[in-house]
Parts: C-alpha cells; structure tokens; sequence
C-alpha cells in the first residue's frame, strides 16, 4: 500500500488528489445533510398525517408513502435529473435546466429528501402508535384538543421512542449519497473512482474512501449514542441499566 | 403535460426491457438465495460463544453495513479479476463476466444485511427449544438444523422477502457498471432514442407494479404464516 501518491498535483483542477477526496466528502456531507432536512421535515408530516383517522389526510400520506418506497432510489435521481424539468410549466423547465445552479447537486438533493422521506415517515408513524391509547385518552379526558394532544403528548414522546431508527435512517441517507454519482456529483465515491482511473492506485483509494465512511459512520453512532441516553424514555424496554 | 408522450418508443423497446428484467430478475434471484445462505453461516458464527469466530462476522457485517453499494460494486469489479488471476496463478485469466462479478457483489453485501435479520429470527427461538434439543442428545449442527433454524425461517420469512424487495431495488446500481439490467435497458433506449421522461417514468411504472404486488403478497403471507401464539 502506498500512498504518496495522495500529495502528488492531480490531473486538473490544480490540486492534490488529496484534495479531491476532501472535496468529495464535502459533497457527501452536503448532499446527506441538505436530504435529510427535507426527508425529516416532510417524513414528519407524512408520519403525523398517517396517523389521524381523517381519510383525506392519512389517504394521500399513505399514496405518497407507497409510491416513493416502491421506486429504486436510482429511478427517483434519473426523474428528477431528466424528466421533472420537461414536463413542468416551460419557463420553470427551462430555468431548471439553464438558470437554476448546481442542478445536480439540488436534483440528488431533491430526490434523496423525497424518497428518504416516505421511510422517515413510517418510522415517526411506529414511534407514535407505538404510545399506549391510554395517553391520548387520559390527554383528551383532561380538555386537550386533537391537535394539543399531538403537540403536547404523542410528539414528545413518540420522537423520542423513535431516535435509534431515525439515526439508522440518517446513515442509510448518508450512504446513499453515493448514488448521486450517475448524476455527476463529485461525492467521495465519484472521486474515489476517477482518482483510481487517473492514477491506477485503486486499491489504495478505495481502502481509504472505505475508511471513511466507516470513520463517518462510527463517529454519528458514536454521538447518537449520548444523545439516545439523554432523550430515553424511562421504563421502556432497552432502557434498563 | 403529456401531449408530446410517445407510447411508441416503449412498445418498441418491449422485448429488449424485457431481456433486462430477466437479468434483473435472475440476480435478485441468485443474489438472495447466496445472500440468505452465507448470512445464516454469518449469523451463526456471529452467535457462537467463541471470539474467534464470532468477530470476524461481527466485522464483515459492520464493514459492509457502513459502506455504500456502490463503492461495494466497485470494489468487486476491481477485486474478483485480481483474485482470480491470484488463485489460478494465471496473470492473463479470463473474468468471470460482469454478470458473475455483480453477483459476486450483492451476494456479498447482502449477506451482511440477511445475517442481522436471520440473527434476530434465531435469537427469537426460546431458549427451551435449544436445551431440550441437547438434552435429547442433539448435538449443535442437529439441534441447529433440526430445530433452532426451521422455526426461525419460519418467523423470518416475510422479513426475508421483504429484504428480497429491496435487493430488487437496489439491483438497479448495477446501472453504474454498464450492466443492462431493467434500468440500463431503460436507460440505454432512453438515450439512444432521446425519450428520457417516457422511459424513466415507465420504469418508474414496472418498478412500482413489481414492488408494490410484491409487498402486498408478502402482507398477506404473514398473516397465514403467522405462528398461533
């Protein structure tokens, strides 16, 4: 294994190819961080919405839901990319495709929230049925409204129940930026793959895109970690010691 | 908004989808049948009380947890030709064909995936099951295969098929090798015949009928299966 040949000028862009794995695990983070915000915020409403007994608002929450998880990530990116600036309104198209900047970046972003977000939403739906009916019984038999009984009951709780598969999800996100890569976003596994085409180091390369996503992953784990001990719900199974 | 949709060039390019969701198919198929064998040998050598053998399955399964697909693609087509050359001591010998090195690939990566959830399904067989077996005079492989093992697949089985589900899915990568699988079929016609929205969002189309029925059977196949507790 050698790798000298990270300090070595790269074939453009002036840089090292150290610099070129750098600047991949910036676009990786980007990509993660940006999708997940908007896999969050929408799988939350989706979640919620699935949960209300009111068909015209867990109906079309559970069509978005079923229609997204269904349809490969890759599938998701190629539409976003190729066929959403087509067949919206023609100015909004056209802008898309010349005016609107870093268009691969926003579309992997795009895609990667929205499908994200359909699995983000099962979850928060698992953490909130999975609160006794006894709670919201007790909350709307001491005044509370349905929507105080969200507010004030199943969110707080239910958001708590459900951080370790809510970190799971975010790492899924995290490795997924990977697939952005058809696309044309220099994320770290992009890079890893022209740095090994420029310089024949594979090997090496790969190892150490390797080591970083494993770093990457340890290291939110890690964090989740403290953050699961403080927001745990006394009494609930895994909760003992 | 679907004005200019042309039906035409999807009806032409049928038969050769077709040719590239048998492939899709054939390495779901192959790749979990391969997945579920090494991930039960994974999640037994993961359970054993021995730290020999249980740490370098735990290791295998948390490296390829925490790499992506593609990256894991990437890795085999450059590994399995080296590692051929390696074992045959032939430095010009053929490959194996890009179809057996992706198979090779999501075998791999999907055992990692199948040994947590067959870990799970082992882990839910009671205890008793276990120590009557012993106490019968089974021995491991005995009581594993003749008693622990059935009544976890049994649990296991719509889990399996839904990890199955999404190996479908996720078969669609092998777009960033060249493949011509259903996606790279889709791809290649929709480039060569400059109609990327009619055929992207058609095989958005096969892609959601395939899952969607495929998710719906296994819901009904868990409540037959369904042990009465």
């Amino acid at each position: 294994m050698d790798f000298s040949f990270l300090s070595q000028p790269a074939f453009s862009g002036g840089g090292t190819y150290l610099g070129w794995v750098i600047t991949g695990i910036k676009w990786t983070m980007l990509v993660s961080i940006f999708a997940w915000i908007i896999a969050f915020t929408i799988g939350s409403v989706l979640g919620i919405l699935r949960t209300t007994k009111v068909i015209w608002l867990y109906g079309p929450a559970t069509v978005y839901v079923e229609v997204f998880r269904n349809v490969p990530l890759l599938v998701h990116l190629f539409i976003w990319y190729f066929v959403v600036p087509e067949i919206v309104p023609r100015t909004l198209g056209l802008w898309m495709k010349q005016g609107m900047p870093m268009p691969e970046f926003w579309s992997a972003v795009l895609a990667l929230g929205f499908y994200t977000a359909s699995r983000v939403s099962e979850q928060v739906r698992s953490g909130i049925q999975s609160i006794p009916r006894g709670q919201t019984q007790a909350a709307l038999a001491t005044g509370l409204t349905m929507p105080q009984v969200y507010r004030h009951v199943l969110l707080p709780m239910g958001y708590r129940i459900v951080v370790p598969p809510l970190t799971s999800e975010f790492l899924t996100i995290f490795k997924n930026s990977s697939v952005a890569l058809t696309i044309g976003v220099l994320e770290l596994t992009a890079q890893a793959r022209s740095i090994s085409e420029y310089t024949f180091r594979t090997f090496e390369i790969f190892t150490l895109a390797t080591v970083v996503y494993v770093l990457i992953t340890l290291t939110v784990v890690v964090i989740m970690q403290v953050v699961e001990r403080r927001l745990r719900v006394p009494g609930y199974i895994g909760t003992g010691k | 908004m679907f004005a200019g949709f042309d039906f035409d060039v999807i009806q032409r390019a049928l038969p050769y989808l077709w040719q590239g969701m048998l492939f899709t198919l054939g390495l779901t198929a192959l790749a979990m049948v391969g997945g579920i064998i090494l991930g039960t040998l994974l999640a037994l050598m993961r359970l054993s009380s021995f730290k020999a053998v249980s740490l370098p399955a735990s290791a295998y399964v948390n490296l390829l947890r925490s790499t992506p697909l593609i990256l894991v693609i990437f890795w085999f087509y450059f590994l399995v030709p080296i590692a051929i050359k390696q074992i045959s001591g032939d430095s010009y010998a053929q490959g194996i064909g890009p179809f057996h090195s992706a198979l090779i690939a999501f075998t791999l990566f999907e055992a990692a995936y199948y040994c947590e959830i067959i870990r799970a399904g082992i882990q839910s067989v009671p205890a008793g099951q276990v120590n009557a077996a012993y106490a019968l005079g089974l021995n491991y492989w005995q009581a594993t295969i003749q008693i622990v093992l059935p009544q976890a697949f049994r649990n296991m089985v719509p889990i399996l098929l839904t990890q199955g589900i999404i190996l479908f899915q996720d078969t669609s990568l092998v777009y960033v090798v060249g493949l011509t699988d259903f996606m790279g079929a889709a791809s290649k016609v929709a480039q060569r015949d400059g109609r990327l929205v009619e055929m992207y969002l058609f095989a958005a189309l096969v892609y959601f009928i395939f899952c969607f029925i495929g998710s719906y059977a296994v819901k009904r196949l868990q409540l037959r299966i369904t042990p009465p507790r």
